[in-house]
């Protein structure tokens, strides 16, 4: 079941490539835009990069949730897939996968290129990529609550910004502060555990908040 | 006695009627008695001069903001999962004045920080969790205001006031560490100067008045919720809408 829905959502998405590519294209246009605002000096834009970075990631990331459930809601797969004897929450925990490896996965891709423009070392941009990796799962599942209680309403591409931009402070604090601790000379590693902590803790409840959430749009 | 049957909105629209002048009476008394405390009888103090005055509204209004948000969640909460109208109701009631008070502790926060710390504002981790507080309450009022169907926006509001709840220790912890370790203490809350007694007593005087205040405009405002979500319920007809 988990995996009829990863691969159906995988399918959907491929047969749709430009949504995902926009997404892509967003993030880079909005990282690319400091510069432009901020001023060239490098020393500056070095020491902004990783904030720069992850903030791009996480509004890029507010373009694709509402998409998370809406189509499915719009043909009626999504109330056939209440009803079937599966539980909801793997259902949502396979949407959310889908959604992480549509939609995030390719930012986590393209976020050393983008750093690469901020003109940070090898060792950051691996280290980019890697509290990228490590956090950007925290968007996925946090947003999918977002998508769920949104759903089909009026406005609900701004309302999931106002719901769910909140909710990921403490992921961007810690994403974004292992790439700066790294740059400080400091280990990176505790912010990096305590973001996969906040991964793990998201994982556990946020598709079951997700599923109630379903549930009261649906009824 | 059975309590419960103030779960019903029909029964406890004239008990709430009842108890607001009680609640709005003594926070009035409550009020002057503590602003005239705070103004009169608490020393000015020895380092900030009168400035500090502010924290007798600013101290009990930041209090209030992130208990208001508790009992929100708690109650929006109950209603979900015992399907309690009254408790969802209570809950749409509370959003508005916690929002209130946790702008007026921001607010009053930066008047205070001009004068004291030279600046309107600095991401202090309290300042910072504080201002997240206020989007989470914006979040749920404007979550249930986009939906039309009240039950489904009492549910809705409910998911997502308890997913705050249990992020606002989680944001408050990230919050402060992140604090601690981008900027050195250049400014930091004056390390409290061992507050004085008639100070404290100033204080908690204005937080009582402020939790009676925020009992006496929860309930009005609960009353209009009941009469607008009822009003087709005959029993109300004769309450004259």
């Amino acid at each position: 079941m988990l995996r009829w829905i990863v691969w159906r959502d995988l399918m959907l998405a491929w047969r749709r490539r430009a949504d995902m590519l926009s997404t892509v294209f967003f993030c880079v246009i909005v990282v690319s835009l400091f510069p432009f605002g901020i001023g060239p000096e490098t020393e500056l834009l070095r020491k902004i990069a990783p904030g720069v970075v992850w903030v791009a990631a996480l509004l890029a990331s507010m373009l694709s949730l509402s998409r998370m459930f809406a189509n499915d809601y719009q043909d009626g797969t999504l109330e056939q897939l209440l009803l079937t004897p599966q539980p909801l929450y793997l259902v949502v925990v396979g949407k959310t996968l889908a959604h992480w490896i549509v939609s995030e996965v390719p930012l986590v891709l393209i976020a050393p290129l983008v750093g690469a423009q901020f003109d940070l070392s090898n060792d950051t941009l691996a280290l980019l990529f890697a509290s990228l990796l490590v956090g950007t799962p925290v968007l996925s599942l946090i947003g999918s609550v977002g998508a769920a209680l949104t759903l089909g309403l009026r406005g609900g591409g701004v309302l999931i910004s106002i719901l769910v931009l909140p909710l990921y402070i403490p992921a961007l604090i810690f994403g974004a502060g292992a790439v700066e601790a790294s740059i400080m000379g400091m280990s990176p590693a505790p912010h990096l555990y305590l973001l996969g902590a906040f991964a793990i803790v998201s994982a556990i409840f946020s598709p079951w908040a997700a599923a109630a959430g379903l549930r009261i749009s649906l009824e | 006695m059975n309590l419960y049957k103030y779960a019903s909105p029909a029964t406890f629209y004239p008990l709430a009627g009842k108890m607001i002048p009680f609640f709005a009476i003594a926070s009035a008394i409550l009020f002057a008695a503590g602003l005239y405390w705070g103004f009169f009888i608490a020393p000015t103090d020895f380092q900030q001069k009168d400035a500090y005055r502010i924290i007798f509204i600013h101290v009990p209004a930041a209090w209030m903001g992130m208990l208001l948000y508790v009992l929100l969640a708690v109650y929006a909460g109950i209603g979900w999962a015992f399907n309690a109208r009254l408790s969802s109701m209570m809950a749409s009631a509370i959003a508005p004045t916690g929002t209130l008070f946790t702008l007026i502790s921001l607010v009053t926060g930066a008047l205070w920080g001009k004068p004291t710390w030279g600046t309107y504002w600095v991401w202090d981790a309290r300042m910072t969790s504080t201002l997240i507080l206020l989007f989470l309450f914006i979040g749920f009022i404007s979550l249930q205001a986009a939906i039309d169907d009240v039950r489904r926006a009492d549910r809705a509001g409910a998911v997502l006031a308890l997913v705050g709840v249990i992020n606002v220790p989680i944001i408050y912890f990230s919050v402060q560490w992140w604090n601690t370790l981008h900027q050195g203490a250049t400014i930091r809350m004056l390390g409290k100067p061992t507050i004085a007694a008639p100070m404290l007593t100033a204080m908690l005087i204005m937080l009582a008045a402020c939790w009676l205040y925020s009992v006496a405009v929860v309930l009005i405002r609960l009353r209009c919720i009941i009469l607008e979500r009822e009003q087709n319920a005959s029993r109300f007809a004769e309450v004259g809408v």
